[in-house]
């Protein structure tokens, strides 16, 4: 399982300047040899562009989404009626282990470092991410991650079915599918941590002249802020589970009670990782709504410091708070208190930012379209979440409802109404300077108002049946709870056609939609100013920033400029102020 | 707009307050839980409707009108003294709901000020659920769970496997059965009837069918059930058992919970079998692949289970430790049941 996706990423070329070094071959720094995109094919082989990389990484998580997705229809056949009717036991905790583990580490986390990967070199006004080679090596690691969960499903007992968590002693007693997560969840950490890195030294050594920390459009904030979180974090679920294969594979008891294993262990390193990791999860999707609604509402961040600091804060608090999954687990009972402070303190930089969000939409002039809409959407189901997250601090309430469907409708919440209308508003929004076309407008806006519904009238109601005692992961519940099951397998059917609309119209527009402008919507920061899509090496001349990102309705406000001697070209003049028509 | 938001919280709140959220509220533990769920639905719907309000109000006045496509909002850049108010405020609110959360956590985990609170030792493992009692010296155990009303009662949970919860939803407490370690909880019970046992933590492949059911008796009734069980007829089956004194076995009675004694699993927590009315599904459904078979086959299936597996079930799921947790006459009774059962 380890050797054949290496075998695949020396087949594909990806080490092969570490065999030119080895070897004492020149490695030439300026081999532009692999760079950019010459045709679809392009989008086949390793290649070190970073806009390339960003378009391999979304379109690959969006395939995720879908197989994921795929699965949540399948539990919610079987979840129709109670009984068995679909997918036998073991089957059914399969799927939702596999969906659950695709979605989290095949979707989210590098659908925002692919959208991160194309459009933050450009809005620093970098060239390219500072390790081309590396991030094309971070890339190819996920289709192995991928493929290998997938191909679970054929190991003989099954696929993985202890769940994303992958709790011990269930896992290291497991059929061999467990393995499959195991060395999976390795490829997919490493590539985040090596993108992490690469995000790290890219937003610190490559930024635009002028560009200092504070004239940063938030996006690269909100970047800078999840890669310390994964740089830190990430080792820590590499180590849980190399605990569990030491103890599968051979012998170990780690997590053996019996040898002496403790296995509250197993669940402290965990959740050291992954608490943060829902953070991860998260603060790009802060990034791109903060983009989306300055432009959209034509008004600077209101607030923009604190909406740096309180991403600092997020990730400093985001490591004291892990426990909080384990308030039922067993654990030393005063380690709850302090979980909790942390926890609901926590609640407070984030409602700093959906204030400040709110105070950035008062008295702007807001365009409604998709991304805009899907913005405001993330705003209220974020909120929805975070509600329910504050809830679920509370240690009383939590013991009720812990492993319970009040967590999977939290969990929804803010994974689908808050990280993925986030990354679809973000889509939308850089659909034209990605592809160079324009999507669909109208049907953005059905996709939109079919996902807000649906993904309530789905998730919404698991509250209710969590609080009434219908435990999570369960293939079968008592009779009691049937009515709500129903209807919510038929909301989620309906949710899960919604995505067709969102397939269909970026394949459509891809292909045929009409050719986008450079700026469509007059935004100020940096990848608007060049071209759609952007020149191969992104900017003919070097950009000099000169004022802040968001500064719409300043008169004459400019945020960068094109070559020092030239600042009055033509193609340099921002858009955005008052008297100014839509560029072209 | 400040009134509508007044309007729309108020029907809001009452709306939470309305909703049935909770299953019966069948503990001192479960009172004080579901009255802080109250003041955490007062508390939240507020904030919701302040959000979703401002977004609202946004989105309908502040909308871009035709003609004003090139038009931006003011520069407002902040406002110091909004920031600050909207970072003290909710750091206030969430100091209180800690600081109360703290106080019920404290009533719902004290011990009964008089008195000695009794001790049941509950054991995970996959996938049921066994419970054994002291009382007063006299040790039996139970596959079923039995409290008396109005006692404190404190379970010291385990298991024999891996991790399961020990989760009963109309008490609201639950805690995980941790290999290696003792966890407890106490509840004290004031409605008399019988509520679901759950396992609320993923113990692999009959997870979803770890169910039983907890009585919750008068205390006349309690001490009743307490002398039948610890008489040693009763109990004495599954000893020894030789000689033809021992009682008949009840074996539909063995296939629902199981051996109690020596902790043999429940047949029906992983197989569906209609005559006994069990829903399992970890393993084949009874009724369709016992059809045919003759007795020879049944008994080989349960003290030997992986030497033949129906199609499309694995092996070493299906403990093979019955022949050691069952004695000949429970084993045969079994047999003779089901073979029964089967012809129908
Ligand atoms: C159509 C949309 C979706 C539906 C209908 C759906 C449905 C489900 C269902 C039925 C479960 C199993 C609950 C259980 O028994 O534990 C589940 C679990 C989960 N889903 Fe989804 N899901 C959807 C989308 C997503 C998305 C977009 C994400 C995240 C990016 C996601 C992340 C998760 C996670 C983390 C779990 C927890 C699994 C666990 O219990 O360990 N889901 N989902
Ligand atoms: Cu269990």
């Amino acid at each position: 399982m380890f050797v054949l996706p290496f075998a695949f990423l020396i087949g594909l070329g990806c080490f092969d300047y570490w065999f030119y070094w080895a070897a004492g071959k020149p490695t030439r720094a300026e081999d532009h040899s692999s760079h950019g995109a010459t045709s679809w094919k392009s989008y086949f082989h390793p290649n070190t562009d970073h806009k390339v990389i960003g378009i391999q990484y979304t379109v690959h998580s969006f395939f995720f989404l879908f197989v994921g997705g795929l699965m949540a229809m399948l539990m919610r056949a079987e979840l129709a009626q109670p009984g068995r009717q679909f997918v036998d036991a073991n089957t059914f905790n399969g799927l939702f282990s596999v969906h659950a583990s695709i979605l989290i580490f095949l979707f989210i986390i590098p659908v925002f470092a692919g959208l991160a990967n194309f459009v933050l070199p450009l809005m620093i006004g970098a060239p390219d991410m500072a390790f081309p080679r590396l991030n094309a090596l971070s890339f190819w690691l996920l289709p192995c991650a991928g493929v290998l969960m997938l191909a679970s499903f054929f190991a003989p007992g099954g696929s993985f079915a202890s769940g994303w968590t992958a709790y011990a002693p269930l896992s290291t007693t497991a059929p061999l599918g467990q393995m499959f997560f195991t060395i999976a969840v390795q490829f997919a950490g490493a590539s985040s941590i090596a993108t992490a890195l690469n995000f790290l030294v890219t937003i610190i050594t490559m930024r635009a002249p002028g560009m200092s920390f504070f004239r940063m459009p938030l996006l690269a904030w909100a970047n800078f802020s999840t890669s310390l979180l994964v740089v830190i974090a990430t080792p820590f679920i590499a180590a849980s589970q190399f605990f569990v294969l030491l103890d599968y594979a051979l012998g170990f008891h780690f997590f053996d009670a019996d040898k002496g294993g403790d296995v509250l262990m197993y669940q402290h390193v965990f959740w050291f990782y992954s608490h943060p990791a829902v953070y991860i999860m998260m603060l790009p999707g802060f990034g791109i709504v903060s983009e989306v609604l300055a432009v959209k509402a034509r008004k600077p961040i209101f607030g923009y410091r604190m909406m740096a600091f309180s991403l600092l804060a997020i990730v400093v608090l985001g490591f004291t708070v892990w426990a909080h999954h384990m308030f039922v687990s067993g654990m030393q009972s005063w380690i709850r208190i302090p979980m909790m402070v942390t926890t609901a303190i926590i609640a407070v930089p984030t409602g700093i930012k959906i204030f400040s969000w709110l105070a950035t939409l008062w008295r702007g002039v807001i365009r409604l379209d998709t991304p805009m809409l899907f913005a405001l959407g993330f705003l209220t189901m974020f909120t929805c979440g975070g509600i329910s997250g504050v809830m679920l601090a509370m240690i009383p309430l939590d013991i009720h409802v812990s492993d319970t469907y009040f967590i999977v409708a939290h969990i929804h919440y803010v994974l689908f109404g808050g990280s993925l209308f986030t990354i679809f508003a973000g889509v939308y929004y850089w659909f034209p300077k990605m592809t160079g076309r324009m999507y669909d407008e109208k049907l953005g806006k059905l996709h939109f108002w079919t996902t807000f519904v649906f993904f309530n009238a789905t998730f919404a109601p698991m509250h209710i049946i969590g609080v009434n005692g219908m435990p999570r992961r369960v293939a079968d519940y008592a009779d009691q709870f049937a009515t709500w099951n129903l209807v919510i397998s038929l909301a989620s059917f309906c949710l899960g056609l919604s995505s067709l609309i969102f397939a269909y119209n970026m394949v459509a527009s891809w292909r045929g939609g009409a050719r986008a402008v450079a700026n469509p919507w007059r935004a100020l920061t940096l990848e608007w100013q060049v071209s759609s899509p952007p020149p191969v090496f992104n900017f003919d001349q070097v950009p000099t920033v000169v004022g802040g990102p968001y500064e719409y309705g300043v008169p004459g406000a400019v945020h960068g400029i094109f070559g020092p001697a030239a600042p009055a070209e033509a193609k340099a003049t921002p858009a955005g102020t008052h008297a100014q028509p839509p560029t072209e | 707009m400040v009134i509508v938001g007044l309007i729309a919280s108020v029907l809001g709140i009452a709306l939470g307050l309305v909703i049935d959220w909770f299953p019966a509220q069948g503990s001192e533990q479960a009172k004080k839980i579901d009255t802080f769920w109250d003041v955490l639905i007062i508390c939240s719907v507020p904030v919701f409707v302040l959000v979703t309000g401002v977004v609202l109000y946004s989105a309908r006045y502040f909308r871009m009108r035709p003609g004003e496509e090139n038009l931006d909002g003011p520069p407002i850049h902040g406002n110091t003294r909004l920031e600050v108010v909207w970072t003290a405020i909710p750091a206030i609110m969430l100091m209180a709901l800690c600081t109360y959360a703290y106080l019920v956590l404290h009533d719902i985990e004290k011990a009964p000020a008089a008195g000695n609170e009794r001790q049941i030792q509950v054991n995970g493992q996959q996938f049921t659920w066994t419970f054994d009692y002291n009382e007063g010296g006299k040790k039996f155990s139970s596959a079923q769970l039995y409290v008396p009303e109005g006692e404190s009662v404190k379970f010291n949970v385990k298991t024999r496997d891996v991790l399961h919860d020990f989760w009963v939803p109309a008490w609201r407490m639950k805690i995980d059965a941790v290999p290696g370690i003792t966890t407890n909880y106490r509840v004290t019970p004031i409605k008399l009837g019988t509520y679901p046992v759950v396992c609320a933590e993923l113990c692999g492949l009959g997870h979803a069918f770890m169910r039983q059911t907890a009585h919750v008796l008068p205390k006349a009734q309690y001490a009743a059930w307490v002398k039948k069980m610890s008489a040693p007829a009763a109990g004495g089956a599954a000893a020894g058992g030789a000689g033809g004194a021992a009682p008949a076995v009840d074996a539909k009675a063995l296939f629902q919970q199981g051996e109690t004694q020596t902790g043999a699993t429940a047949c029906g927590g992983c197989h569906k079998l209609a005559d006994a009315g069990t829903a399992g599904g970890v393993g084949p459904e009874l009724d369709q692949v016992l059809k045919g078979k003759d007795a020879a086959f049944i008994k080989e299936s349960i003290l030997n289970p992986n030497a033949e597996i129906a199609a499309g079930f694995d092996k070493g799921i299906m403990p093979d430790t019955y022949s050691k947790l069952l004695t000949g006459p429970e084993v045969d009774a079994l047999v003779k049941y089901l073979e029964e059962v089967a012809a129908k």
